[in-house]
């Protein structure tokens, strides 16, 4: 990569966390357009590969007694089952598949991001806001056909005094729209905050001085790295189980 | 700079002519379709895959996993009820016999009473019997020799009398030594 000839080339420090983040076409070097086959794609269908290969494959035995790979998935399944029926309820069961394919997407592409060189299509906006939005035009859809007019219930809090009730009703519609950008800023935000922390320390090491220094920085980093993987992803789903919830059963 | 020609063209306006980002990758408008279309091509991959395949697949493992471990706790729980039957039945048998056995040692030691009870019995009147016979045969011996010391007695005094010179005769005699015996 360019990085690192700069960097000898300049003498100095320079860092360029965020080239982490360009995305290139793989074939050829043709400009960005819908089609091409970028970094991108390729992450985003290793995650696939990744989830085809623990919850197919794995599973492929149906063992009575569960192989590792197979317990892992089951575990998979499990928590996030228990999850949808625990927090949303038990009438929204048969929105699980959804759920589940975006906590498996989640947590896959956070995992292989934090390969060395790899990229992270969950620190890019465009991608978290898709998802963000997504959950949040499906889960507002939702409620107003299975609701009707009963889904504005949920900004009319009928248990606060009666002149409160248009101030809420306006606090809560404000909260309801930021809903989206903050469930997609926040999975986007740690994702690409992280790897760019990541960046900067690994800039660090062309210091001699400082290299071990920047090494014991880099293994902390990512060990929060691997943590916040893991919990960004529990968080979005366990987000989107509350909005379903709330499209389900409007009232408070 | 940069080693290798970049055409500014391709690279669009987001990376700088050394190749590094201009500002955040992130907000590069240029490539958000790119991003979008994959996304959405992974996730329906991610969903046609998981709902087609393994969730059901894993539903129905787990269904069947409820199904045996319930049905195995059903049996061990009738297997524990037999045990406990079994262990029960065994207790009886065993307190039966234990009765049985008492009862048998009971009659057992009764036939050997009355057997001994007539055992003895028998010695006893044999016992009599030979007593009475042998008191008998000394009462006859005893008799006789009463008999034969008279005669003895008798003929002793006849010729005592004789030898002193006296004359007696038999009958004589004879009634002295009775009164004499009998003194």
């Amino acid at each position: 990569m360019a990085t690192e000839a700069d960097g000898h080339s300049d003498g100095g420090l320079v860092f360029h966390p965020m080239d982490q983040f360009i995305v290139k076409p793989l074939f050829g070097d043709g400009a960005v357009n819908m089609f091409t086959f970028t970094n991108v794609a390729l992450w985003l269908l290793l995650a696939v590969a990744c989830v085809i290969a623990l919850m197919v494959l794995g599973t492929s035995k149906r063992a009575r007694v569960p192989s590792r790979t197979q317990s892992v998935a089951e575990l998979a399944y499990g928590f996030v089952y228990k999850m949808v029926e625990d927090v949303t309820g038990k009438d929204a069961v048969k929105y699980f598949p959804y759920i589940f394919t975006l906590f498996m997407f989640i947590v896959f592409s956070n995992f292989l991001a934090l390969i060395p060189s790899s990229f992270s299509p969950t620190s890019h906006i465009a991608v978290t806001a898709v998802l963000g939005f997504g959950v949040f035009i499906a889960v507002t859809v939702l409620g107003f056909v299975k609701n009707g007019a009963g889904f504005l219930g949920l900004f009319w809090v009928s248990s606060a005094p009666l002149a409160l009730r248009p101030i809420l009703a306006i606090i809560e519609l404000i909260s309801y729209f930021v809903r989206p950008v903050s469930h997609s800023i926040r999975l986007a935000g740690n994702i690409m905050a992280g790897h760019a922390v990541l960046k900067v320390f690994a800039g660090f090491a062309a210091i001699t001085a400082v290299a071990p220094l920047s090494i014991l920085g880099i293994t902390a980093i990512y060990a929060l790295e691997v943590l916040v993987a893991f919990i960004q992803a529990y968080v979005f789903t366990i987000l989107t189980c509350v909005y379903l919830k709330d499209a389900l059963h409007p009232s408070h | 700079m940069a080693t290798e020609p970049i055409d500014l063209e391709a690279a669009g306006t987001c990376v700088g002519p050394d190749g590094s980002a201009i500002g955040m990758p992130q907000l590069c408008a240029d490539w958000m379709p790119n991003q979008i279309f994959w996304l959405l091509i992974a996730l329906a991959a991610i969903y046609f895959v998981l709902s087609r395949i393994a969730l059901p697949r894993i539903a129905t493992v787990l269904a069947e996993r409820q199904g045996t471990i319930t049905n195995d706790i059903a049996a061990a729980e009738d297997l524990k009820q037999k045990a406990v039957e079994a262990e029960d039945a065994y207790n009886k048998a065993l307190a039966d016999a234990r009765s049985e056995a008492q009862a048998i040692i009971a009659q057992n030691k009764a036939e050997m009473q009355a057997e001994l009870d007539k055992a003895i019995a028998k010695a006893d009147a044999e016992i009599a019997a030979k007593s009475a016979e042998s008191e008998k045969a000394i009462a006859e011996i005893r008799a006789s020799a009463v008999e034969s010391v008279e005669a003895v007695a008798k003929d002793t005094a006849g010729s005592i009398v004789a030898a002193l010179g006296g004359q007696a005769d038999d009958s004589t005699v004879a009634a002295a030594v009775d009164a004499r015996m009998k003194g």
